[in-house]
């Protein structure tokens, strides 16, 4: 095996996972949102809610194209640059994906083409609930590739065969009811809401104080502004809830990593949390820190006064757990200990950004509340940078849980350093890792230019002869409602 | 029947699937500069797939997820094998679904026009490289004890596996012909009919050699008879274009090219990657497979859910079955960015 290969996969995985996992929050969001947007339309026959579903349903569209051609790589890279991995976790990895692309992909795929097309083809309720079932079809998806992310953070319902030298399913419930599964699903789906959300705050707060040009203009904005920033604050609590749980558990099954996330180096009872520190975090040194007293102890355990082991005792631990048994061809020994400072600082900018976020949209609430138009600068500046905030909590979020596992691709079974392809040549991987990243860059360019565009640009008005028709139209020379 | 044998089956199954739907959305893509001789005509032809290419493309997507599941050493020699191909593959796939989409999302031609040739490369690319891969994957690639690819990519382009991916580009082609004669009116359809006749009489030259070869090589009995009937089917297919018969015709490149691809498992199995290599091991329905116990949650997923996913992808079809013509094509939408 090649080291070269190793550190060229682990990028490539780290870059297209994480930029794939920038369109993926606002799909699962936004979906939700114009689907709702669409129902208000469907009840209520007030045309600013079918302007805003068109609106935000344009750019939704630019947004999961590129979700989807994206997540095609996401499917095939196991198999390219992690086939030891692939080999050895085929039995039970491989399902959740299958399932995942029978259940969900197609659901996605096929309603979305009939929402897009299908204005004028279909009655106005069917129409609508195009849009829910291809928003359920991203939850869908996210179970279950989150189902198979648990697997790789938590193993259950396996069994490590010796003979054929893989792990090998053994109770399917167990893998898909994962307890680190019940706790990330929840929690990974609000965020989602969350980043659907402040996307929509930004553009139409953007739109509300500089574009509106009448008062049916400001109504309908203000309507955006308002219903999306009350999702994003409520599913700020939920994620914050549920982050509380998620830590739990994690502190539960792999405490390096929470240990990690507090550059928690020895063993304290009870913890504080460090907000901030400046100074070295090999544990030498601590020249500036601010310190809440015992919440660490609180948020690792559930309780204020509560024992959190540090890292130089799990070291030990695992050392003795792991590393006496390099026999097996998938147990490797060495340093169980992953970035530190890494996974201290993109925990706190997840929390960070993310309660930024929730403080936002609570302000945006305030000052639009009873008709008010706010016209303060800070405010907008605020506003404008609210969509970055969720998205990037959600990268740090995922940077922190998979940089935190290392060195382990499954926990406990089998390091990333035997994950990888033997097979694959570095001049291969990477020729591979080139392309995608230049492909990559160039579309993110083309793809903001046009949601800005777009975004910029508003929702246009409706008149008579553009709504769609209450029931199916048949007459075959009629020009299609909507065409590429 | 054995459960290894049943997915061996619906893995068949899925790649069928994928290439008599994708072959024609690759095809109409390929056809784009041949028959859509002006902006509306290009964008008769797109808007012909705009409501299902990615409905089909996830075929793949399940095949890929499937392979994974079920038949995990597969997957894994598979993939890190035929390793840059299959890049090759995932950049067209990315540049052409976002073509479809960007395409017209800006007035202005320059901008069309690199869209429009994402859209023929991103389709034309895929349309030979897989008939090449599955060409390899017949003829055997040197495949070490370990199960590991051990060619490098020069291997995969040898006479037989070339002709496979001469294959599949003249049968997506003819595919793509006949689907646009089905789904148009007018001069683009004239056109395409017109093309069916020439791509297809091409198309069941290349075909009838490589699957003649391929049976010579590999084949056994049930692969011959598919492959017979393949030929048939292609063959009354392309009567049916003479006849002007549209929808027959697309029953006939339908058939022929699910039947080919059913013929080519059949000739594989029970071997699902063999190895040209002296004391290499090649994989099979048995050594590549998950166990049993993997293999059983699948099927009861499968059977759960493939029946509904027909049921809306059909219903699909069904909802835009309207011919269209540059009649039905309404002005361009405004857009935010100056010509
Ligand atoms: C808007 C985004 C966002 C926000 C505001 C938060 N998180 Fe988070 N967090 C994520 C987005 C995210 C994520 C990107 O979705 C992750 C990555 C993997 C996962 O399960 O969710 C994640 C992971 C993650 C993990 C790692 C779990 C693991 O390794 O499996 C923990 C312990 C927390 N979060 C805890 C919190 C807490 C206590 C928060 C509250 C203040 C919080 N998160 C806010
Ligand atoms: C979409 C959200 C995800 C993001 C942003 C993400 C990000 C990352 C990052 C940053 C790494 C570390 C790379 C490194 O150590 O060099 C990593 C590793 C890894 N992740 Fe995730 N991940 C995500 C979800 C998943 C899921 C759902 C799976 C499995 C289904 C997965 C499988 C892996 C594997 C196999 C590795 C090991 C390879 C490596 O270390 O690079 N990830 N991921
Ligand atoms: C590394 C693991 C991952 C793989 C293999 C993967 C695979 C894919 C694939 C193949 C697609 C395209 C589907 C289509 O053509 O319609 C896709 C899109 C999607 N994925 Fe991922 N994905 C990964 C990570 C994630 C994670 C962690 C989530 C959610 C928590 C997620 C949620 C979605 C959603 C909602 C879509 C559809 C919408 C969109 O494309 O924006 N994915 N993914």
């Amino acid at each position: 095996m090649d080291l070269d290969t190793l550190d060229i996969a682990r990028w490539q995985f780290a870059i297209t996972t994480v930029y794939h996992f920038m369109f993926v929050p606002i799909t699962i969001g936004l979906s939700a949102l114009v689907a709702g947007y669409e129902t208000a339309w469907v009840r209520t026959r007030n045309r600013q809610w079918l302007r805003l579903t068109r609106f935000f349903g344009k750019l939704f569209l630019i947004n999961f194209a590129i979700g989807v051609v994206t997540g095609i790589v996401q499917e095939f890279q196991f198999g390219m640059n992690w086939s030891d991995y692939s080999r050895f976790v085929g039995d039970v990895f491989g399902a959740p994906l299958a399932i995942e692309g029978l259940l969900a992909f197609f659901l996605e795929s096929t309603f979305l083409g009939l929402w897009i097309f299908g204005w004028d083809r279909l009655p106005a309720r069917l129409h609508a609930a195009c849009m829910w079932l291809v928003h359920l079809g991203t939850l869908f998806s996210a179970y279950f590739i989150l189902a198979a992310n648990s697997f790789m953070q938590n193993p259950v319902g396996y069994r490590y065969d010796p003979e054929s030298g893989r792990a090998e399913m053994t109770d399917f419930a167990a893998v898909m009811f994962n307890k680190v599964q019940l706790v990330t699903f929840p929690h990974t789906v609000l965020a989602a809401y969350m980043t659907g959300a402040a996307f929509v705050v930004g553009v139409a707060f953007w739109q509300l104080v500089r574009k509106a040009r009448d008062e049916e203009d400001r109504s309908m904005y203000r309507s955006a502004v308002r219903s999306a920033a009350m999702v994003v604050l409520v599913a700020g609590i939920g994620v914050t809830v549920s982050g509380d749980f998620q830590g739990k558990v994690m502190t539960e099954v792999q405490p390096m990593k929470m240990a990690a996330a507090e550059a928690l180096y020895e063993t304290e009872q009870p913890a504080d949390f460090s907000v901030f520190t400046v100074g070295s975090l090999d544990g030498s040194e601590e020249r500036f820190a601010i310190k809440v007293p015992r919440l660490l102890s609180f948020l690792a355990t559930g309780d204020a006064g509560g024992e959190v082991v540090g890292i130089d005792d799990l070291r030990e631990q695992y050392a003795e757990e792991y590393g006496s048994d390099p026999g097996a061809a998938y147990y490797s020994p060495g340093d169980y200990t992953p970035v530190i400072p890494l996974t201290y600082w993109t925990f706190r900018l997840m929390m960070g950004l993310g309660m930024a976020a929730a403080a936002v949209a609570v302000w945006v609430l305030w000052a639009t509340r009873r008709g008010r138009t706010p016209r303060g600068r800070w405010l907008l500046a605020s506003v404008l940078a609210l969509p970055f905030l969720p998205l990037f909590a959600n990268s740090f979020g995922w940077i922190f849980t998979e940089m935190g596992r290392q060195p382990w691709a499954v926990f406990g079974l089998m390091t990333t350093q035997n994950a990888v392809s033997p097979s694959v040549s570095p001049t291969e991987a990477l020729i591979s890792l080139v392309v995608l990243t230049l492909l990559y860059g160039v579309l993110a360019v083309v793809e903001v230019k046009l949601l800005l565009g777009y975004a910029r640009h508003g929702a246009d008005k409706v008149d008579d002869d553009d709504l769609p028709p209450e029931r199916p139209d048949h007459d075959p020379d009629r020009p299609l409602a909507f065409a590429y | 029947m054995e459960l290894t044998t049943v997915w061996f089956s619906l893995i068949a199954v899925l790649w069928i699937g994928y290439f008599v739907l994708e072959g024609f959305d690759f095809g109409v893509g390929m056809l784009l500069p041949l028959i859509g001789r002006t902006e509306d005509e290009r964008r008769v032809l797109i808007n012909t797939i705009g409501p299902v290419w990615d409905g089909n493309e996830v075929w793949l997507l399940v095949a890929g997820g499937a392979t994974f599941a079920a038949f995990p050493e597969w997957y894994a020699t598979l993939f890190s094998g035929f390793y840059l191909p299959l890049l090759l593959i995932l950049v067209a796939l990315i540049v052409r679904g976002l073509a479809f989409e960007y395409r017209h999302k800006r007035d202005d031609a320059t901008w069309r026009a690199r869209w429009d040739l994402a859209i023929i490369v991103g389709s034309a690319v895929p349309a030979v490289l897989w008939g090449v891969a599955f060409g390899n994957i017949l003829r055997g690639v040197p495949i070490d004890s370990d199960l590991e690819y051990a060619g490098g990519f020069f291997n995969l382009l040898n006479p037989y596996a070339l002709l496979g991916g001469a294959t599949t580009l003249m049968l997506f082609l003819t595919h793509g012909a006949v689907f646009i004669s089905l789904k148009t009116s007018g001069r683009v359809r004239e056109h395409a009919r017109d093309l069916a006749t020439k791509l297809g009489v091409g198309a069941a030259l290349v075909t009838v050699v490589f699957l003649g070869w391929t049976q010579l090589d590999t084949g056994t009995v049930p692969s011959a008879l598919a492959f017979a009937a393949a030929a048939v089917a292609l063959v009354l297919g392309l009567l049916a274009v003479l006849a002007g018969r549209d929808g027959w015709s697309f029953v006939g490149t339908f058939l022929a090219i699910g039947l080919g691809v059913a013929g080519l498992f059949l000739a594989l199995f029970p071997d699902v990657m063999p190895t040209s290599l002296a004391g290499g091991t090649g994989l099979t329905t048995t050594n590549a497979a998950a166990t049993a116990y993997t293999l059983k949650i699948m099927t009861v997923v499968a059977v759960l859910f493939t029946p509904l996913v027909l049921a809306y992808q059909a219903w699909t079809y069904w909802v835009f079955r309207r011919r269209i013509s540059v009649d039905h094509i309404p002005a361009p939408l405004p857009t935010p960015f100056a010509p």
